[in-house]
C-alpha cells in the first residue's frame, strides 16, 4: 500500500467516524467494548481508556469529551471550573429545519454540558495555568456568544492571575445560529490575546480534531506557542468548500495535523500521551526565565 | 433610470413604468399633444413605487444589489473621495495579492491609510482580483500598512467587499485562518483610528481580517454575515437552494445589524442602490468618514484601543 493508498483509506475511515462519532463518543464509559473506526479492532473499554482513549493496535485517536481531556491533563482534583453559568439564548429567533433552541436542548443531552466550552483554573503537574477546553459534542464545538464569552473570560482572569493561559480546540467553526454574532466572538476572543501578548502572559493552542473556520481563524491559532494532537484535521476552509471551488482532488493528508507541520503552521505534532508531559515542559520553561531588570528600573538606573 | 442598467428581476416593472413614461412623451412629441399632467402623475407615481420598493427589500433582494456587478469597488471610492492617492504593494515575503489593496492618500487635507478588498467589474479584473477573495499573504500586507499607519499616525480607512477568504490549497499551507486570526489580534494593538465601511458583500472571517474597528458601517444594501447564505443554506437546510430562507434567518442586513449592535451607522444609498449614481454614495461614504475622523480626533491611541476592546467586549447575547 502506498503512504497516499493509506492516507486516503484513514481518511475515508475517519469520515465515515464522524457519522458514527456524532451519535457517540468514543469515552462512552458506559459501554464494556470500544471500536476503532480505523482498524476496526474491538477494545475493551477500561483498555482504551487506560491508553487515553488512543487505539492500542493503530494509534488512532478517538475523539474525545472536555470532561476526559481535562482529566488527562490536569492534577487531580485540581481543575476549578468558573463561568459555568453562562447559557445560550436565540439572539436570533433562529430556525433552520429545528429551533436553535431545541438544538441546544438536543446537545445538551449529547454532551451532558450546557455548552461547548469547559474553562476553569488547574494544575498541569503543579504548575497553574487557565485552560478553555472546547467539547465538539455539543453542536459541533461551535462558536456563538456563549463561547466567546467564556473563552474571553477566562483569557482576561488568566491575565489577571498572571498565569499561562491554555485553549484546547475542537469546533466545526462558528455558530451560524448566531451568524454575525458569532463572528463577532472571533473579534472578541482575538482582542483578549492581544491583552495577553501585552501583558506577556504565556498563551499555548492545543488542536485537536477537528478544528475548523471561525476558531482556527481567531483564538484556535494565536498560540505563542501551537501544537496540533496526532491526526487531527485543522483548517480554516472546509475540503468540500475546497474542493468544489477549485475543482480538483486534494492530497490525501490535507489538513492533517502532519500536514500543517510541514508547511509551518504549527510549531509540533503530539502524542496524546504525551501532551501534558509537553505543556509542562513548555510551562515550565518559560516560568524559570530569568526575570531581566524592567525598562523603568534599567532607565533610573541609568540616570543615576 | 440609468438606462445603461440591466434591470433586477425585482426593478422590471419599474423599468415598464419608466418605458412608458418615456413612450407617452415621444408620443407627445410627435403628435404635439399635450400630455404633460399625465406625465407628471405617472412620473410622481413611479418615484413613490420606487421609494416604497426600495426600502422593503428582501434580504435575498439586497444581495442582489450587494452584488451588483456595476456597483463601485474600493478603488471607484477612492478615486472618488481622495487626492493623492500612492498604493503600497506587497507583503514583502514574496507576494503581492491584488485582492488586497492599500495605500496612502488624502481626504479634504487629511491624511490617511485605505486599506480595501477589491472587485472587478469585468471578467478580466475579477480574474485579478479573484472576485474580492484574499489569500493569506493579502492579509499579510494588510498587516504590514497597520503597522505602518500605527507608527506614522495615520488613521485607518478599510472598505470591505468580499465573498470571504479564498478557500484554496495553497491558502491552506500558507496559513489562511492564522493570518486573518492575527490581523484580528494585531488591530487590537493599534493606536490610530480605524473606521471600516462594508461596501458590498462582508463575507466571513474575510471580512472580520480587516474590520476589527473603532467604527464600522455599513452601505444600506450591503450585507455582513458568518457565511454566505448559500453556505449556510447547504449546511444546515442541505440544499443552496433554500439560500433565500438562510438570509432571512440569518440577519444581514444593515438595519438587522445595527440593532444587534454589530454596526455602527447605516449609509444611506441613492435610490436602487450605490450603482444608480456614484457621486452621491460616493460624498455620503466621505462625510460619514470626516465625521467620524472629526469625532475621534482627540481621543489618545490608549483611549482608542480600549474604545476598540470595549466595543467588541460588549457584543454578544447570552444568560447568566
Ligand atoms: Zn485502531
Amino acid at each position: 500500500m502506498s503512504l497516499r493508498d493509506w492516507f486516503e483509506k484513514r481518511r475515508n475511515k475517519q469520515m465515515n467516524a464522524d457519522l458514527v462519532e456524532s451519535k457517540i463518543s468514543g469515552d462512552d464509559l458506559s459501554k464494556l467494548w470500544g471500536k476503532c473506526f480505523n482498524c476496526n479492532t474491538s477494545i475493551p473499554q477500561k483498555e482504551l481508556n487506560q491508553s487515553m482513549l488512543v487505539c492500542p493496535k493503530c494509534d488512532y485517536h478517538f475523539r474525545i469529551s472536555a470532561r476526559t481531556r481535562i482529566e488527562q491533563l490536569f492534577d487531580e482534583n485540581s481543575f476549578n471550573e468558573i463561568n459555568k453559568n453562562i447559557l445560550p439564548c436565540n439572539p436570533l429567533d433562529f430556525v433552520d429545519t429545528m429551533c436553535y433552541k431545541d438544538r441546544q436542548q438536543d446537545a445538551c443531552k449529547k454532551s451532558n454540558l450546557n455548552e461547548a466550552v469547559v474553562t476553569g483554573i488547574g494544575n498541569i503537574s503543579g504548575w497553574e495555568a487557565a485552560a478553555a477546553v472546547m467539547d465538539f459534542a455539543y453542536m459541533g464545538g461551535s462558536m456563538g456568544s456563549v463561547v466567546g464569552e467564556k473563552v474571553t473570560r477566562l483569557i482576561e482572569e488568566g491575565i489577571r492571575r498572571k498565569i499561562p493561559i491554555i485553549a484546547i480546540t475542537s469546533s466545526g467553526g462558528a455558530r451560524m445560529q448566531e451568524s454575525c454574532l458569532s463572528l463577532m466572538q472571533m473579534a472578541k476572543t482575538s482582542c483578549a490575546v492581544a491583552r495577553a501578548n501585552e501583558e506577556k502572559i504565556l498563551y499555548i493552542t492545543v488542536l485537536t480534531e477537528p478544528t475548523f473556520g471561525g476558531v482556527t481563524a481567531s483564538f484556535g491559532t494565536l498560540g505563542d506557542i501551537i501544537i496540533a494532537e496526532q491526526g487531527a484535521r485543522i483548517g480554516f476552509a472546509g475540503r468540500r468548500v475546497i474542493e468544489q471551488t477549485i475543482r480538483q482532488k486534494l492530497p490525501p493528508d490535507f489538513q492533517t495535523a502532519e500536514y500543517l507541520l510541514k508547511y509551518g503552521q504549527v510549531d509540533m505534532v503530539s502524542h496524546r500521551k504525551e501532551l501534558k508531559e509537553t505543556l509542562e515542559k513548555i510551562i515550565r520553561i518559560h516560568s524559570q526565565a530569568k526575570t531581566f531588570i524592567p525598562n523603568e528600573l534599567n532607565k533610573r538606573i541609568s540616570k543615576a | 433610470m440609468n438606462s445603461l442598467l440591466t434591470p433586477l428581476e425585482f426593478e422590471k416593472s419599474i423599468y415598464q413604468i419608466e418605458d412608458k413614461i418615456e413612450e407617452l412623451k415621444n408620443l407627445s412629441a410627435d403628435s404635439g399633444i399635450n400630455l404633460d399632467d399625465q406625465i407628471k402623475i405617472l412620473t410622481e407615481q413611479a418615484t413613490e413605487y420606487k421609494k416604497q420598493l426600495y426600502s422593503h427589500l428582501s434580504p435575498s433582494q439586497k444581495l442582489l444589489i450587494a452584488r451588483h456587478p456595476k456597483r463601485p469597488s474600493f478603488l471607484d471610492y477612492v478615486s472618488l473621495i481622495t487626492t493623492d492617492w500612492t498604493e503600497f504593494h506587497g507583503d514583502r515575503a514574496g507576494t503581492d495579492d491584488k485582492a488586497i489593496i492599500g495605500g496612502i492618500a488624502q481626504i479634504e487635507g487629511k491624511s490617511v491609510m485605505l486599506i480595501g478588498t477589491q472587485k472587478g467589474k469585468t471578467t478580466k479584473e475579477n480574474i485579478e482580483y479573484n472576485f474580492g477573495m484574499p489569500q493569506p499573504e493579502g492579509y499579510r500586507k494588510a498587516l504590514r500598512l497597520f503597522y505602518h499607519a500605527d507608527r506614522f499616525n495615520l488613521p485607518i480607512i478599510t472598505m470591505i467587499d468580499t465573498p470571504g477568504a479564498y478557500p484554496g490549497i495553497k491558502a491552506e499551507q500558507t496559513g489562511q485562518g492564522i493570518a486573518i486570526a492575527v490581523n484580528l489580534r494585531e488591530m487590537a494593538k493599534l493606536e490610530v483610528p480605524i473606521i471600516s465601511i462594508i461596501l458590498g458583500e462582508g463575507c466571513s472571517g474575510g471580512a472580520l481580517g480587516i474590520a476589527v474597528s473603532n467604527r464600522v458601517y455599513m452601505l444600506e444594501h450591503s450585507y455582513y454575515t458568518v457565511i454566505s447564505p448559500e453556505g449556510c443554506a447547504s449546511i444546515l437546510w442541505r440544499s443552496a437552494d433554500m439560500a433565500s430562507t438562510a438570509a432571512d434567518a440569518m440577519k444581514i442586513t444593515a438595519e438587522d445589524l445595527l440593532k444587534l449592535g454589530v454596526i455602527d451607522g447605516i449609509i444611506k444609498e441613492p435610490l436602487g442602490g450605490a450603482h444608480y449614481d456614484w457621486d452621491l454614495i460616493a460624498s455620503e461614504l466621505k462625510n460619514t468618514v470626516i465625521e467620524t475622523l472629526n469625532e475621534m480626533s482627540n481621543m489618545s491611541g490608549e483611549h482608542l484601543k480600549k474604545d476598540r476592546y470595549d466595543k467588541f467586549r460588549r457584543m454578544g447575547v447570552f444568560v447568566e
